[in-house]
C-alpha cells in the first residue's frame, strides 16, 4: 500500500449505508436495491448455474453439485465455530449422514426423498449424542476428540466389516435427474445460508454467540450451558449429514471415504478464506476454492503445493477473509485527509 | 418475610491440593440483610462465592436456600432458583453490543416467560431499562457499543447489570469496586443502596471498607479459610485479630 506523506487515510461508512442503517430510512429504491442487490445477484446466480449444462458440460455440472456439499458442509462448521466449538472432524457428521442413507437405501430399499430427510435428522442426533459428554471440553480439547472421531468410525468399519466393510455400499437409489439433485442441493444451501443468519439474529443465537465468549457467564445467567451446546450441535450438524446423505444418493455409493480427511479440511480452509465465522464468507469461501482446486487437477500431484501455497497467501493478505474484505469496500470507503499538525505524525 | 433466614452454609469446606480454601464456614442471612465479606488475598472469600453459586462443588458441608437444600446444584440452576453472582474479573460478552449482553440473562427460564410472548422487542427494552438503572445513559451510543471497547469501570457496572437482569432474591457480588475510579464508584453506590432499599438481600465481597460500609449492616471477616469475626461495621474493626490479619499495622485508618 502506498503511503501519501502528509495525508492520514479515513474510512468512513457511505453515505447511503449511514441512511439505511436504520430500517425507517428505506424510501426510495435505489436504498432497497443497495440493500437487497447482493443477496438477490447471489440467489440468481445459483439458480442459473444448473442451467449451464449445455455450455460448462456434465464434469462441471458436478463440479457445481461438489461445491454446494462443501458449502454446506462450511455452514455447519461455521455455526459450531461460532458457538466456540471447533471441529477439525467434521468428516464424522458427513460420514453418519452418508452411511444412514446408504444403510436405508440398501436394506430398506427406500427412495432417496425419504433417506435424505431421515439421515440427515438421525444423523444429526447421533452426532450431538456422540459428542454430548465432551461438550464439556473447549478449546482444542474439544478440537482433538472431533479429529479423532472420523479415524475412529473409519477403522471401526475396516476391523468389523460392517456396513459393506471396506467395500462399502454400491447400487443405491439414484435421483431422478441430475438437474433434480442440483436443484435440490441448491436450495437447501439457500435454506441453510438464510436459516443460519436468522437464528444468529434471533435471541437464541445471541445465547449461542455469548456462549463461545463466556460460558461462565451464561451458566450465571441462569441458562443451560451443555442444552444450548448440544442443540446448537445438532443445528450445526444437519446440513453436514445431509451433504452426507445426499452425495450417498448422487454416487449411488458409500464407502469409507464418507469418513475421509477433505471432508474436515475443506470446509475449515474455506471458512478462513471466506471470513471465519460469516455465513456468507463460507459459502463464498468455498465456492472459490472448491472449483479452483477442481481445476488445479490439470497440475497432476503439483495441485496440493499450489493449493497451500494460495491458501498460504490468502491468509497472509487476508486473515479476515475475502468476505469482510468486499463487505467494507461495500460499505465503506477510503479517502486521503491532510494531517492538521506535525505532532500527530510523530506519534 | 423480614427477618426470616435465606441463605444457610453449614459447615462448608473446599480444600484444592494442600490448601484448605473454604475451611469448615457456617453462617446464615437474613432475608434483605446486606451482608458485607472482607478477608485479606487469599482468605477463600471467592472460593465460598463460587460453592454457593454451584460454580465449585464443595468436599463437605450443605447449603440451605429458604430451606431447600441446593448443595451441589449446578450453576444454571441456582441462578435460576433467584441467586445471581457478579465475577470478581469481568466476563462479559466482548464480541456483542453492550445491551445484548443482557438478552442472555433475560432468555434464562428464570425471566422468559415474564416479559410477555418473550417478543424480541421487549427483551431489548428490557435490556436498555437495566442498563440505564446501572448508568448506562440511553441517549448515548454507550449501550450499542461492542462491549470489548468499553472501559473497565462501565464492564463492572455491566456485571451488575446482568445480575440484576435475573430478577434475584440474593444479589452477590465480587469485588464490584475493583479497579473503578473514585467517581465511578460514587455513581455506582446508589445502585447498591437501591437494591437494599427494594428488599433484595446482598452479599458483597469489597476491599473498599469505607464504600462497604455505607451499604451492609453486618460483616464477616475472613481468614484463612474461616471465619474470625462478624458483626457490625463497628465491632469487626475493633476486633484485634481482625486488625492482625486484614488491617495490619494500620488498622487504625480505615481504607
Amino acid at each position: 500500500m502506498k503511503i501519501k506523506k502528509g495525508y492520514r487515510k479515513e474510512r468512513l461508512d457511505r453515505g447511503i449505508k449511514a441512511r439505511v442503517d436504520d430500517v425507517f430510512a428505506i424510501s426510495s429504491y435505489r436504498e432497497i436495491m443497495y440493500l437487497a442487490m447482493p443477496r438477490t445477484l447471489f440467489i440468481i446466480f445459483l439458480l442459473l448455474l444448473p442451467l449451464s449444462g449445455s455450455i460448462t458440460g456434465p464434469y462441471w455440472q458436478g463440479v457445481i453439485i461438489i461445491t454446494c456439499i462443501i458449502a454446506l458442509l462450511t455452514l455447519s462448521w461455521t455455526f459450531m465455530y461460532s458457538v466456540g466449538l471447533i471441529s477439525l472432524g467434521h468428516a464424522v457428521f458427513f460420514g453418519i449422514g452418508a452411511y444412514i442413507a446408504g444403510w436405508l437405501s440398501s436394506s430398506l430399499n427406500l427412495s432417496p426423498l425419504i433417506t435424505i430427510p431421515l439421515a440427515a435428522l438421525s444423523g444429526a442426533v447421533l452426532g450431538a449424542l456422540l459428542l454430548y459428554p465432551v461438550l464439556r471440553l473447549r478449546g482444542i480439547y474439544f478440537a482433538l476428540i472431533t479429529f479423532a472421531l472420523p479415524l475412529f468410525m473409519m477403522r471401526l468399519i475396516e476391523a468389523t466389516g460392517c456396513l459393506g466393510g471396506t467395500a462399502g455400499l454400491s447400487g443405491l437409489h439414484a435421483f431422478p435427474s441430475r438437474l433434480f439433485a442440483s436443484y435440490l442441493v441448491i436450495f437447501v444451501l439457500l435454506f441453510v445460508l438464510f436459516g443460519y443468519l436468522k437464528i444468529m439474529d434471533s435471541d437464541f443465537g445471541l445465547v449461542l454467540r455469548a456462549i463461545r465468549d463466556s460460558d461462565l457467564s451464561v451458566h450465571a445467567a441462569g441458562i443451560n450451558v451443555p442444552l444450548f451446546k448440544a442443540q446448537a450441535l445438532f443445528i450445526g450438524a444437519l446440513p453436514a449429514t445431509f451433504a452426507g446423505a445426499f452425495l450417498t444418493h448422487y454416487y449411488r455409493f458409500v464407502g469409507m471415504t464418507a469418513f475421509a480427511l477433505e471432508y474436515s479440511i475443506f470446509p475449515i480452509t474455506s471458512a478462513v478464506i471466506g471470513g471465519t465465522g460469516l455465513f456468507p464468507g463460507a459459502v463464498l469461501g468455498a465456492f472459490i476454492l472448491t472449483p479452483l482446486s477442481e481445476s488445479l487437477r490439470a497440475f497432476g500431484t503439483l495441485r496440493i503445493a499450489i493449493y497451500s501455497l494460495l491458501l498460504v497467501l490468502f491468509i497472509v493478505r487476508l486473515p479476515e477473509g475475502l468476505f469482510s474484505f468486499i463487505q467494507k469496500k461495500y460499505f465503506q470507503f477510503e479517502r486521503w485527509v491532510p494531517l492538521e499538525r506535525k505532532d500527530d505524525n510523530a506519534k | 418475610m423480614q427477618n426470616e433466614v435465606i441463605l444457610k452454609v453449614q459447615d462448608l469446606s473446599r480444600r484444592f491440593g494442600g490448601v484448605r480454601a473454604v475451611d469448615g464456614i457456617s453462617f446464615e442471612v437474613k432475608s434483605g440483610e446486606a451482608l458485607g465479606i472482607i478477608g485479606p488475598n487469599g482468605s477463600g472469600k471467592s472460593t465460598l462465592i463460587n460453592l454457593i453459586t454451584g460454580f465449585v462443588k464443595p468436599d463437605k458441608g450443605a447449603v440451605f436456600y429458604k430451606g431447600n437444600n441446593i448443595t451441589g446444584l449446578k450453576p444454571h440452576k441456582i441462578a435460576s432458583i433467584g441467586i445471581a453472582r457478579s465475577f470478581q474479573t469481568v466476563k462479559p460478552f466482548y464480541n456483542l453490543p453492550v445491551y445484548k449482553n443482557l438478552i442472555i440473562p433475560l432468555y434464562s427460564n428464570r425471566v422468559k416467560k415474564q416479559l410477555k410472548g418473550g417478543c424480541m422487542g421487549d427483551r431489548d427494552e428490557a435490556a436498555m431499562h437495566l442498563l440505564e438503572e446501572v448508568g448506562f445513559e440511553r441517549e448515548s451510543n454507550l449501550p450499542y457499543k461492542i462491549t470489548g471497547t468499553l472501559p473497565h469501570g462501565y464492564l463492572k457496572k455491566l456485571e451488575l447489570a446482568r445480575c440484576l437482569c435475573l430478577d434475584p432474591e440474593i444479589v452477590i457480588v465480587d469485588e464490584l469496586f475493583s479497579g473503578m475510579s473514585m467517581s465511578e464508584i460514587a455513581s455506582a453506590m446508589p445502585i447498591m443502596e437501591k437494591i437494599v432499599a427494594e428488599g433484595k438481600t446482598l452479599i458483597m465481597i469489597e476491599h473498599r471498607l469505607r464504600e462497604l460500609f455505607r451499604v451492609v449492616q453486618g460483616v464477616m471477616v475472613l481468614n484463612f479459610g474461616k471465619i474470625i469475626a462478624r458483626g457490625t461495621p463497628e465491632e469487626v474493626v475493633k476486633v484485634e485479630e481482625v486488625k492482625e490479619a486484614y488491617l495490619g499495622k494500620e488498622g487504625e485508618t480505615v481504607a
